[in-house]
């Protein structure tokens, strides 16, 4: 029945003179999400909307799955294209599509006419009317309600005629691509992927940054997390994943520092090579699933620690959250069965039984000279050594 | 230099069992049930393996039946004799040191009102035969005990536990599961009491998905696969071929000069066993003080290193191109702590700790002593960087 689709959106119609960037880059989000799908479409901006007309025939649940990722979009109205738009035709559509698409007739509505075509012989306020009086005639238990109608039935004309009444809800959010690009420390868990859909869905394109630690942390680890990162893509675009090998570095802070301290230096040094491999990637900020309290490395004290040592932004999207709401967007952005296999990421594996949960600066610091020797090599080393994994 | 020495996971394909499903597959492709000459060629197939199979446990070739693999035989073993014999009462005898192919069949069978006992082993992984025969009731209907071991390679005295079934209750169906002692073992199911035994092709050079179970004629078995009724109605669903003729070439070629390879792999384990003993704080399971270690399976060995987590070790061995198991490897994708583990009573904090060595008749002394070495040098620098 449904032949196109009209794309609404919200706060990108707020953006003034760069309200075409935001148009344009939704434009090319959709036509992005809809290259899997099944059939051909057609993808315009017209009068502060984009129109996704099928041209051929199409699967509607993918179509509507695909367009439900696309950050941006407040609403999918399925709409009934008409090619033959004369009165008699017309009318006797629109009733059809009221039939099929409510078989309790029992609401009241309201018609909300445009007419693009000019030469059309009704104007928008007799396309209204009459069009109720059609409906009402045909369907006797209908309603008309012109304040607060349960539902808006919208009737354009132009050279066919498009019907639309139902929205589906969008994800919301701004265009990808419209606000930078951000580096994202994923680390297998299932906080990270979380807090990079949130940053993604205000428009911001992500790379990622994992920490791996052969022979400590295994390859299907590593596998987990191209997984992880291949599922955030489905919303937030292609993502560079870099893959940092941390084992030396993390070896060396063990035998240097106090056992209690070890997480906090080691995230400290995580926080210095993803924010070097973001300005190489010019990125303009950090991402990070933390989330105040939920272990020793995240009480305010050690997010303080850890913050330290970069000078970029860090975006920590799920830090008032509780386990349970991250469980639960994780759930619903389809991470969260990934996320829970069994293995150990290399925050765990030498993790001290008592940790400090209130590191002072100084203290830390004064631990880190121990470092002094070798660090700077083993970081360069560790950074000439990325590899990078392109995921879409 | 590569050693792989997860041949309790899987072994090496052979070339002629390679040769043999390439045939199948390009030129003898036919159904087997298919009436016209391509069904027949292919049924030759299906016959030979039968044939050479059941001259390799002494059985008749009507009593094999093929399936998907071990753990398919190990649940129509199981499911299909309880199906069977319900009438006849609803108690099964297993031990705690089965594979999960075992107990999560028992599980569901529990699940459906059957009472399931799991006998306990001694610290060598041998079932302790004096509960073995409390247990034994009119109710008990089935007892399923492995021949071998998969994560320890500890042997039970399969002949004399049969008897001594059979002299408590007769009517009790005993099933083997024989997927790691076939191929390593000469098993004659009758002279031995066998009823049942689960056999597994990618264990001995063979193909994987593909596996057999002996049925003992006039043991009665109801099907668990429904279908066109191919294999008299036992085991519905189109022969896999080239897994059946593959399967049959491993098999003939495994039983030839088997004395010579098994006397091999134990000249392997003796010389392994030796070496890692050089090595400080460590364990080897199941081990009894029998030096010619004839009493465990040839090619199984069981270590636990302490202070060192297995996964790591498995890693950096593998670094080193060296292929082991943490634990058993059916198991332990999944990080979990092993059931034979815990049953023969290794310490708690040795659990985690446990790698599994495995020879295969392709094993050679190079590998051993590489291996060795190789352990002598990164056990020393784990230790170094343990969690505490």
């Amino acid at each position: 029945m449904y032949k196109a689709f009209l794309i609404k959106y919200a706060e990108i119609g707020i953006k003034g003179k760069n309200r075409f960037i935001f148009e344009n880059a939704l434009k090319d989000q959709v036509k992005f999400a809809l290259r899997w799908v099944e059939g051909t479409f057609h993808v315009s901006k017209e009068q502060g909307r984009i129109f996704v007309e099928a041209m051929t025939d199409y699967d509607f649940d993918e179509t509507v799955e695909a367009l439900q990722r696309v950050f941006g979009v407040t609403g999918i109205c399925p709409v009934v294209v008409i090619e033959d738009n004369n009165w008699e035709a017309l009318s006797k559509a629109v009733g059809d599509y009221v039939d099929a698409e409510y078989p309790s007739k029992n609401f009241t509505f309201k018609v909300a006419a445009k007419r693009g075509d000019k030469r059309y012989p009704k104007t928008s306020p007799e396309i209204c009317m009459d069009m109720g009086e059609y409906l009402l005639d045909r369907f006797h238990e209908l309603k008309v309600d012109v304040h607060n109608p349960e539902v808006m039935l919208h009737v354009e004309i132009r050279n066919k005629a498009y019907v639309f009444s139902k929205v589906i809800p969008g994800p919301g959010g701004m265009p990808i691509g419209t606000n930078g690009k951000a580096m994202l420390l994923l680390s297998g868990g299932i906080d990270s992927p979380v807090a990079g859909y949130m940053i993604a869905k205000r428009g911001v394109r992500i790379d990622a940054t994992y920490f791996h630690a052969p022979p400590y942390t295994s390859e299907r680890a590593k596998q987990k997390v191209v997984d992880l990162a291949r599922l955030v893509s489905k919303y937030a675009g292609p993502i560079n994943l870099h893959i940092v090998n941390f084992t030396d570095i993390q070896l060396y802070i063990y035998e240097k520092c106090p056992h209690e301290e070890l997480t906090i230096i080691m995230r400290r040094y995580m926080m210095k090579i993803a924010e070097h491999i973001a300005l190489e990637n010019n990125c303009l900020g950090l991402i990070t699933g933390e989330s105040i309290g939920q272990v020793a490395s995240q009480t305010l004290q050690s997010l303080a620690a850890t913050n330290e040592v970069c000078t970029l932004p860090v975006y920590r999207p799920v830090i008032g959250f509780d386990k349970q709401d991250i469980v639960n967007l994780a759930e619903k952005i389809n991470t969260y069965e990934t996320s829970i296999q069994p293995y150990e990421d290399c925050c765990t594996i030498f993790v001290a039984k008592h940790p400090v949960t209130k590191p002072s600066l100084k203290v830390i610091k004064y631990s880190e000279k121990a470092l002094e020797e070798k660090i700077e090599e083993l970081v360069k080393v560790a950074l000439n050594t990325v590899e990078t994994i392109h995921v879409d | 230099m590569e050693a792989y020495l997860d041949n309790g996971a899987t072994t090496k394909t052979l070339e002629s069992v390679k040769d043999v499903i390439v045939k199948v597959l390009c030129e003898d492709y036919g159904n087997p049930s298919s009436m016209h000459q391509k069904g027949v060629d292919a049924e030759k197939y299906i016959i030979e393996a039968k044939n050479i199979i059941a001259d390799s446990l002494k059985a008749d070739p009507k009593e094999i039946v093929f399936t998907s693999g071990g753990t398919e035989s190990n649940n129509m073993a199981l499911i299909g004799a309880a199906m069977a014999y319900k009438r006849s009462g609803n108690h099964i005898i297993t031990t705690r040191i089965e594979h999960p192919s075992i107990h999560n069949p028992l599980s569901f069978l529990e699940e459906t009102g059957f009472r399931i006992s799991y006998l306990p082993v001694d610290k060598y992984g041998k079932v302790e035969i004096d509960a073995l025969l409390n247990e034994i009731c009119e109710e008990t209907i089935l007892v399923s005990i492995m021949y071998v071991n998969n994560e320890i390679g500890s042997v039970q005295d399969i002949a004399q536990i049969a008897k001594l079934i059979k002299g408590k209750n007769p009517k009790v169906i005993f099933h083997v599961d024989g997927i790691q002692a076939y191929g390593k073992y000469r098993i004659f199911p009758k002279k031995m009491g066998i009823d049942l035994l689960s056999i597994s092709g990618h264990k001995i050079h063979g193909p994987k998905g593909i596996g057999a179970l002996y049925i003992r004629d006039k043991v009665k078995m109801k099907p668990i696969l429904f279908g066109g009724g191919q294999q008299k109605g036992m085991r519905s669903g189109t022969e896999n071929v080239p897994g059946i003729a593959g399967l049959g070439v491993a098999v003939k070629e495994i039983y030839m000069d088997h004395e010579l390879k098994i006397k091999k792999l134990y000249g392997l384990k003796k010389i392994f066993i030796q070496g890692v003993k050089e090595i400080e704080d460590i364990i080897i399971n199941g081990i009894t003080d029998n030096e010619e270690l004839t009493d465990t399976a040839p090619h199984i060995i069981s270590v636990s290193f302490g202070g060192i987590r297995s996964e790591v070790l498995l890693h950096t061995l593998e670094e080193n191109n060296i292929y082991v198991s943490a634990g058993s490897a059916c198991a332990s994708n999944h990080p979990q702590l092993s059931g034979t583990l815990k049953a023969i009573g290794i310490k708690k904090e040795l659990l985690d700790s446990t790698i599994r060595f495995s020879f295969s008749i392709n094993t050679t002394l190079e590998e051993i002593e590489y291996t060795l070495s190789t352990l002598k040098e990164v056990i020393p620098v784990l230790r170094r960087y343990s969690r505490h």
